[in-house]
C-alpha cells in the first residue's frame, strides 16, 4: 500500500513508520504544522518538525509539512475556548482526531493518491465477522489510546494503520534504539499541544475570552474560597481550589456560569445513576444494551445499559444507566463504549460508539 | 560576447522533459529520486548554478584557500581574485568597485541599508508595503512607515509623497527610502528613476519649508542637506535587469549570487560614494571598516561568473524566457477556468508567472504538482510555513480567498520549452482533482 505516515516528532509514530516500511509499503512521511503559538510538548513546535524530519530522514522517508494551522485553530482551538466559556469541558485531542488527523489529513492523503494514513497511537485495528473493522485496545493497556480514536467512521477505519498497537511501549522504544532513532528517549508528550506547563489554560484562555472570578460555597451556600476563574472549573476537581485544609476532602459538584457559584462537596456528591451522550458515533446498530464505558483516557471501564433515544429532530442521543453509581461526568467529556465482539483474531473489546456527556 | 543560453546538456533535457510519459498518477517522489528529473518552476527562491560559476569557483575550493586579509603570496592571490570580482561586478552594476561591499546575502544587505549600521539609525526609514520581509521587518522594528503599492504591485507615489510629508512635518527626519526593484512574489517592476525624482522633490519643498521655520527636521539633520537616500532590494531583479540603469538612481543596491545562478550565502550592498552608512558587523575591518569577517572568496568568485553570465547572456535569455512564460500564461489561462494572472504581466520580470486559481487551495495543488515532478510555491519561500494570505497579495488587493489559490510559477535562465509543455499538462489535471476533492 502507499501509505502516508502521520510523524509528530515523536517515538511513537517514528517506530510506525519505520514498521510500514518493513512491511513493505510504499510509506511517505508528514508532519502537521497545526500551531504557530507557544507549546512545550505540542505536536508542532519548531523542534518537534525538526525531529520528525530527521527521523524521516533516517528512515530514508520523504517528509512533508503540512499547514493545517486554518483548520486547526476551526476545530480545536476555537471549539476548546468557546466550550470553556460556556462552562463545558472539552477533550482537544478528542477532536483534533476527529477532525484534523481522520478527517483533513485522510482527505488530503486521498487527494495525492494515498491508500491509508498511518499514526503511532497505541490502539489496534481489528476485523469483525463480517469484515467491518473496530478499534480495540493497544497491546500496552498502560498507554491505551483506543478512547481518543473512537469518533473514527468506517469510511476512516478502513484507511487508518496503527502499526504500533501491538507493542508495548517498551517494545517501541527498543525499536527506536535499535533503528537508532534520535527520537528513541524522547519523553511521552502531555497534556494540550497547544497550552504550556508555565503559562496554564487559564493564561490561554484569558488571552481570548473574558474570564469571571468566582465564590466557592459549600453545600449549605457558606462561602468557603474564591476562584480567579470559574470558566476553568470543572465538574468533580479537587486540587487548585485552595480551600481550607484539615476537612475531608471536597470536590466540585456544581459550577453556575451565571452566578459564578462553584460549590464543593464530599465524594457521595459526585455520584449519579444516569447520564446522557450526544454527538454521537457509533458502529451500525450496536449502541444498545450493556457495555463497558470509559469516561477518561486512561480511566477504567465500566459496565452499564445503554440505550438510543431520538429527540425531538430525531437528534440520536444516548442514555447510559449506571450498574453502580458512578461519578459524575463533566460535560463534553468524551465517554467511550467498548463491547465485546469476535474478530478474525478471536473475542476482543472493541469500540462501538461514543459521544460527549450533555 | 553572446554566448549560448543554457546549460550545456539543456537539450538533453528538453528531451527527457518532452518525452516525459503521461503524467503517472501521483507517483512519489522518493527523497533519492533523481533530482534532474523535476521540472522546476520555482527560480525565484533560488536558481541552478550556472556551469562557468562552478568552473570558476573550483580553485578555490582546493589550492587557492588564502584568506585576503593577509599580505604573503596565497593571501595575494586572494586578493588579486577578489579585487577583480569587485571590478567586474561594479562593471555589471554600474558603480566603482570602492561602492561594492561583499556580504552574506540579500537578507543581511537589506539589513544594513536599512538600519544604517550600529548603532541603528534613529531617522525612520520608510518602505513600500510589498517588500521582502528582510526590508520591512526591519523598517517595522524601527518604527518606520509603510507606503502602499497598486494594483500591479509598484509603489503609490502619491502615497509615498503623503508618507514623506507626514514623517517631516512630525518634525522627524526620514532615514531611508526602500523600493525594491521587482518584487520576489509577482515580479513587478518600479521606475526607481521617478521614485528617487519623487523623493527629491519632496525633500525640496520640505528644505523650502524648514529656512522659512527653522523646523526641528532641519535641525536634526547633520548632512544639512535634506537628501534621503532611495535603498533598492535588487535582489530578485538582477538576475533580468541592467542594473546601470534601472538601478542607476538608487543610492544602495542589494544582490544575493544565489538568485541569478551564483552560490548562497554571498551577496553585496552596494552604498555610493555620496551615502554613508555606519558597519553593521564590526571586526576585523574587511571591506573598509564598513562590513567585516573574512571574505567569501570563492563566494566572491562565483557571485561575479555568474553576474557576468547574466550580463552577457541578459537580451538572449530575457527574450527566451519571456517567451516561454507566454506560452505557459497563455497556456495556463485558456486551460484553467477560474483562473487570473495576479498582476499585468507586461511590466514585469520575464520569468515570473503568478496567478490565482479559485476554489484551490494552493498547499494540495502544490502537492499534487510536485507528485508529477513540477516544482512551484504558494508565494515566498521564506513564507512557507504559514498558510495566511503572502503580505504581498494583500498589498495588492487580492482577496483573501483567492489568495489561498495563489500560486507562484518563476522561470529561470534554464527553463526549457519541456518544462513548459509538462507544466501545461499537469496543472489544469491538478486544479481538476483538486476542486474534485473539494478545495
Amino acid at each position: 500500500m502507499r501509505v502516508l505516515a502521520a510523524l509528530s516528532g515523536g517515538v511513537d509514530s517514528s517506530v510506525a513508520a519505520a514498521l510500514l516500511g518493513e512491511d513493505g509499503h510504499e510509506v511517505v512521511a508528514v508532519t502537521m504544522k497545526l500551531w504557530g503559538g507557544e507549546s512545550d510538548t505540542g505536536c508542532c513546535s519548531v523542534s518537534e518538525v525538526e525531529d520528525a524530519r530527521r527521523a524521516a530522514a533516517q528512515l530514508n522517508l520523504d517528509h512533508h509539512v503540512f499547514n493545517f494551522g486554518e483548520e486547526f485553530e476551526e476545530h480545536v482551538v476555537g471549539p476548546y475556548v468557546a466550550d470553556h466559556a460556556a462552562g463545558r469541558t472539552p477533550n482537544p485531542c478528542v477532536e483534533c482526531n476527529r477532525h484534523l488527523k481522520f478527517d483533513v489529513l485522510l482527505r488530503r492523503a486521498e487527494l495525492l493518491g494515498y491508500d491509508a494514513v498511518a499514526t503511532g497511537h497505541h490502539a489496534r485495528v481489528v476485523t469483525l465477522l463480517d469484515g467491518s473493522r473496530r478499534i480495540a485496545r493497544g497491546a500496552d493497556s498502560a498507554k491505551d489510546q483506543s478512547y481518543v480514536l473512537y469518533t473514527l467512521t468506517a469510511h476512516e477505519l478502513d484507511r487508518v494503520l496503527l502499526p504500533i498497537g501491538a507493542l508495548t511501549k517498551d517494545q517501541v522504544r527498543e525499536r527506536a534504539a535499535a533503528l537508532q532513532l534520535r527520537t528513541a528517549a524522547k519523553p511521552d508528550s502531555q497534556d494540550v499541544c497547544f497550552i504550556t506547563r508555565a503559562a496554564g489554560r487559564e493564561a490561554f484562555l484569558e488571552q481570548r475570552i473574558e474570564l469571571h472570578p468566582g465564590r466557592i460555597q459549600d453545600e449549605n451556600g457558606t462561602t468557603v474560597g474564591t476562584v480567579s476563574a470559574v470558566e476553568v472549573v470543572t465538574l468533580g476537581q479537587r486540587r487548585g481550589l485552595h480551600l481550607a485544609g484539615g476537612a475531608a476532602p471536597r470536590y466540585v459538584v456544581d459550577v453556575d456560569l451565571p452566578t459564578a457559584t462553584v460549590t464543593v462537596g464530599g465524594p457521595e456528591e459526585l455520584l449519579c445513576d444516569e447520564l446522557e451522550l450526544e454527538n454521537l458515533v457509533w458502529a451500525a446498530e450496536e449502541c444498545e444494551g450493556v457495555m463497558n464505558l470509559q469516561c477518561s483516557a486512561h480511566g477504567a471501564a465500566l459496565p452499564a445499559t445503554v440505550s438510543l433515544q431520538f429527540g425531538e429532530q430525531d437528534q440520536a442521543t444516548v442514555r447510559v444507566q449506571w450498574h453502580e453509581p458512578h461519578r459524575r461526568i463533566a460535560t463534553a467529556q468524551s465517554v467511550v463504549m467498548y463491547a465485546q465482539r469476535e474478530t478474525t483474531t478471536g473475542t476482543e473489546q472493541v469500540v462501538v460508539g461514543g459521544g460527549l456527556v450533555r | 560576447m553572446i554566448r549560448s543560453p543554457g546549460k550545456p546538456n539543456q537539450t538533453a533535457v528538453a528531451e527527457v522533459a518532452l518525452t516525459r510519459t503521461a503524467p503517472t498518477q501521483h507517483e512519489l517522489i522518493r527523497p533519492d529520486s533523481p533530482l534532474n528529473d523535476l521540472v522546476d518552476l520555482d527560480h525565484a527562491a533560488t536558481t541552478s548554478l550556472r556551469p562557468e560559476v562552478a568552473a570558476a569557483m573550483e580553485p578555490f575550493g582546493s589550492s587557492r584557500y588564502g584568506n585576503p586579509s593577509g599580505s604573503h603570496r596565497l593571501a595575494r592571490d586572494a586578493v588579486r581574485a577578489v579585487d577583480e570580482a569587485r571590478e567586474r561586478i561594479a562593471g555589471v552594476v554600474g558603480c566603482r568597485p570602492s561602492e561594492v561591499i561583499f556580504t552574506s546575502g540579500g537578507t543581511e544587505s537589506d539589513n544594513h541599508a536599512i538600519t544604517g549600521g550600529l548603532p541603528a539609525r534613529t531617522s525612520l526609514p520608510i518602505c513600500s508595503a510589498v517588500e521582502h520581509h528582510a526590508v520591512l521587518d526591519v523598517v517595522r522594528a524601527l518604527g518606520g512607515s509603510i507606503v502602499g503599492v497598486d494594483r500591479d504591485g509598484r509603489i503609490d507615489h502619491e502615497d509615498l509623497e503623503a508618507v514623506l510629508n507626514s514623517v517631516t512635518t512630525s518634525g522627524l527626519e526620514v532615514g531611508v527610502v526602500s523600493v525594491m526593484l521587482a518584487n520576489n512574489e509577482v515580479g513587478s517592476i518600479n521606475d526607481l528613476s521617478a521614485v528617487a525624482a519623487c523623493i527629491a522633490q519632496s525633500s525640496r519643498s520640505e528644505a523650502g519649508r524648514s529656512e522659512a521655520g527653522r523646523s526641528e527636521a532641519s535641525r536634526a539633520n547633520p548632512a544639512g542637506t535634506g537628501r534621503i537616500p532611495l535603498h533598492t532590494d535588487a535582489v530578485q531583479a538582477a538576475a533580468w535587469l541592467d542594473l546601470r540603469i534601472a538601478a542607476a538612481a538608487a543610492d544602495m543596491i542589494s544582490l544575493s549570487a544565489h538568485k541569478l545562478g551564483g552560490p548562497k550565502g554571498i551577496g553585496a550592498l552596494v552604498v555610493r560614494e555620496s551615502t554613508q552608512i555606519r558597519p553593521m558587523i564590526l571586526g576585523g575591518g574587511q571591506e573598509r571598516d564598513r562590513r567585516s569577517g573574512t571574505l567569501n572568496v570563492a563566494g566572491i568568485v562565483g557571485f561575479a561568473a555568474a553576474l557576468d553570465a547574466v550580463d552577457e547572456q541578459r537580451d538572449l535569455t530575457n527574450h527566451r524566457v519571456a517567451e516561454l512564460r507566454e506560452q505557459l500564461m497563455r497556456g495556463l489561462v485558456e486551460s484553467v477556468d477560474g483562473l487570473t494572472e495576479t498582476v499585468d504581466r507586461s511590466e514585469t520580470l520575464p520569468g515570473s508567472c503568478h496567478v490565482c486559481i479559485d476554489g484551490v487551495d494552493s498547499e494540495s495543488l502544490l502537492l499534487l504538482l510536485e507528485a508529477e515532478g513540477v516544482l512551484a510555491s504558494a508565494g515566498s519561500s521564506c513564507a512557507s510555513g504559514a498558510r495566511e494570505a503572502s503580505h504581498v497579495l494583500t498589498a495588492l488587493g487580492v482577496a483573501e480567498e483567492s489568495a489561498q489559490g495563489a500560486v507562484r510559477f518563476w522561470l529561470g535562465w534554464d527553463s526549457t520549452q519541456g518544462d513548459v509543455d509538462v507544466a501545461l499538462r499537469a496543472v489544469p489535471a491538478a486544479v481538476k482533482r483538486v476542486r474534485e476533492f473539494g478545495r
